[in-house]
């Protein structure tokens, strides 16, 4: 994070230019602490996820209490349905959130980044036909595919990562594509083909260490949304089995938590996912603002994302993109 | 006539995803291995005497493309999409239901949302990291993040006691029944008292979002700069100016979203028993009713597609410049 540390100081600067007229440096550290907020809520998740279940006080699939017992110094945050220790639980199965989270972001990455690498480099026909196939996934309504592969051939974690990853990386590939032609017509990305450098080594050496930070961006912002998916799929029953923060609500949810008053078993996950949440789309909108101001594709965020597991999608329509579709 | 070129154009856009959904639509429940027949001849109770008699009912002794075609026509020349595997209705019958119940359920969430989104976000542009502008930027990215089943059980806990029974018991109530028209539509209305009000704020912090960043780009243009030199009152620059130009965003989004929301209200949907197109997904998923689900995921694909066509023509409407 040592590196990321001066770009978001000089970013969150340039963040607040539109309003340029206070002090720059003060503007700096009245953006900073959003992003060191961020990184800190999305360290100690990790934290749980890798030590969660050797810190665990009880069991976290064994009854160690009676029924929805309410928060004691015995159970801090009380007991489940089934007597299990909620606190356990809350640890246990962050790891499953995390897991999912981060692989199914890294699959958008390499697809998304792929996708949208070639996509803007190439140009022409390749471009077109890509990005035709983007514009058709980005009308699938994405959680209704989720359910439906899921439900098809029967839940499991890899498939689970695999499913949201794969119907996730349609804002990268944009994005990165946008970004890729842009670059592609630098000067010295064109001096360096003049010199005869292969494409290869121009991607690689070039183009790529230049996107790189904005793909870092938008995968960290892919990770509040995996997280988002997974919990959805584990309410409608066909999330990853075992112990999760999605399970436990369904859990809840099943056996009417809310009406017996037993807030303790369902508000813990639920607050865990929306900090999880919070703490990627703090940490992937600083990193964003940090970068983009030069190149122009601000509030990525809200413009080319799906905001909620398939419910909405502020996508650019065509044309209000930053550059026109060939 | 470049606005011909460019309906034309869009229209073509959206058959081709029509079409292209309906394939992947077929492909995923005929081609693939674990398919709904093959998973329901897995019984081992199953004789070979009825598996053939299956395979043959399901026409899987024909080829995949005789399949597709039968289905093609079946889909658009009868409107069929098979009978559920629970009830053997139609699915088209019971589709069609829960999509008149979800609908209203999502215009009045989307409205509420919007209301309150396009004033939270106005006046925390106009105030910018004023004391509205922090509550309600904090709050849209709070409510943003936070599960849609999870504000819905807090609502339930906190509300719970005002709750329709029915609701309660976690059951669905036929609210649909005889009754005179106006208390039909009093007893809908308080149905949908506490759904849509979630549905609301699982959207509005989003809609916040965009109005705040899309009006603090307009407030920052040249004109909105002439309109302060002319001395014209705040409240007239904001609203006739700055406003007026902000809205082009945000009435596409919500056009675009729409689709989505219709989707997205599954969780919604189950967690307050509506018996809408989500509940008929979820009750499909409980119940590996496949035809079911198949239909579900083509009627939700078609309206996504169905508003995207209708955000692309309200984009042009609203700013022509785009077809060029």
């Amino acid at each position: 994070m040592k590196t990321t540390e001066p770009a978001l100081a000089e970013g969150t600067a340039l963040e607040a230019r539109p309003s340029a007229r206070g002090n720059v440096v003060v503007q700096a550290v009245k953006g900073r602490p959003s992003a060191l907020v961020g990184l800190v809520i999305v360290a100690f998740f990790v934290f749980v996820a890798v030590f969660g279940s050797v810190l665990a006080p009880y069991s976290a699939t064994q009854q160690t209490g009676p029924v929805y017992a309410p928060p004691s110094t015995e159970h801090w945050l009380g007991t489940d349905d089934s007597g299990v220790d909620v606190l356990s639980e809350l640890m246990v199965g962050g790891r499953t959130s995390m897991i999912v989270g981060f692989a199914a972001a890294f699959v958008a990455m390499i697809v998304g980044g792929g996708i949208g690498l070639i996509a803007g480099y190439a140009g022409g026909k390749t471009d077109g036909a890509l990005m035709r196939v983007t514009d058709y996934f980005l009308v699938i309504p994405d959680l209704v595919l989720m359910i439906v592969i899921v439900t098809v051939f029967g839940p499991s974690r890899l498939l689970v990562i695999l499913v949201i990853g794969l119907l996730l990386w349609t804002a990268t590939a944009r994005i990165v594509r946008s970004q890729v032609k842009s670059i592609r017509e630098r000067v010295y990305v064109r001096r360096a083909r003049s010199l005869g450098a292969s494409h290869r080594r121009i991607v690689f050496q070039h183009v790529l260490p230049q996107v790189a930070p904005l793909l870092i961006a938008t995968t960290v912002l892919a990770i509040a949304y995996a997280i988002f998916d997974e919990s959805a799929l584990a309410f409608l029953g066909v999330g990853v089995p075992g112990v999760s923060w999605g399970n436990m609500l369904e859990h809840a949810f099943e056996r009417t938590a809310m009406t017996q008053g037993a807030w303790w078993a369902f508000v813990p996950p639920g607050l865990a996912i929306g900090l999880a949440v919070i703490g990627c789309y703090l940490m992937g909108q600083a990193i964003e603002d940090a970068l983009n101001p030069r190149l122009r594709v601000a509030h990525l965020s809200i413009k080319s994302w799906r905001f909620r597991g398939g419910s909405a999608a502020p996508v650019a329509p065509e044309g209000s993109a930053q550059e026109p579709r060939p | 006539m470049h606005r011909t070129e460019y309906v034309l154009k869009r229209i073509a856009f959206a058959l081709m995803t029509v079409f292209v959904a309906i394939t992947i639509n077929f492909l995923l429940f005929h081609a693939l291995p674990g398919s709904a027949v093959t998973s329901a001849l897995r019984s081992p109770h199953a004789s070979p005497e009825l598996r053939a008699t299956l395979t043959h009912e399901f026409g899987l002794d024909k080829s995949l493309f005789q399949q597709y075609v039968l289905y093609l026509n079946q889909l658009f020349f009868h409107a069929n999409m098979g009978v559920s595997f629970v009830d053997s209705v139609p699915v088209t019958a019971t589709l069609r239901t829960a999509l008149g119940n979800t609908i209203p359920l999502v215009f009045v969430g989307t409205f509420v949302a919007i209301v309150v989104g396009i004033v939270t976000g106005l006046l925390s542009a106009w105030r910018r990291s004023g004391v509205v502008d922090k509550v309600s930027t904090n709050s849209a990215i709070v409510f943003y993040a936070l599960p849609t089943q999870f504000i819905g059980m807090m609502l339930i806990l906190l509300f719970g006691a005002y709750l329709p029974t029915s609701q309660m018991r976690n059951e669905v109530e036929n609210f649909f029944s005889d009754q005179s028209a106006w208390s039909n539509l009093v007893d809908i209305g308080r149905h949908m008292v506490l759904p849509a009000l979630c549905l609301a704020l699982t959207l509005f912090g989003e809609y916040t979002l965009v109005v705040r960043s899309s009006m603090l780009e307009t407030l920052g243009e040249d004109y909105v700069l002439t309109a302060r030199a002319k001395g014209l009152p705040q409240r007239r620059i904001v609203v006739a100016h700055a406003l007026r130009n902000a809205m082009l965003p945000i009435a596409t989004l919500v056009a675009l979203s729409l689709g989505y929301i219709v989707a997205g209200a599954i969780l919604v949907e189950i967690v307050f028993t509506w018996p809408g197109i989500g509940r008929a997904v979820y009750s499909a998923v409980l119940d590996r009713d496949y035809p079911m689900l198949q239909g579900a995921f083509l009627i939700l694909t078609l309206s996504v597609v169905f508003f995207n066509f209708v955000a692309d023509l309200l984009y042009f409407k609203l700013d022509p410049r785009i077809a060029q």
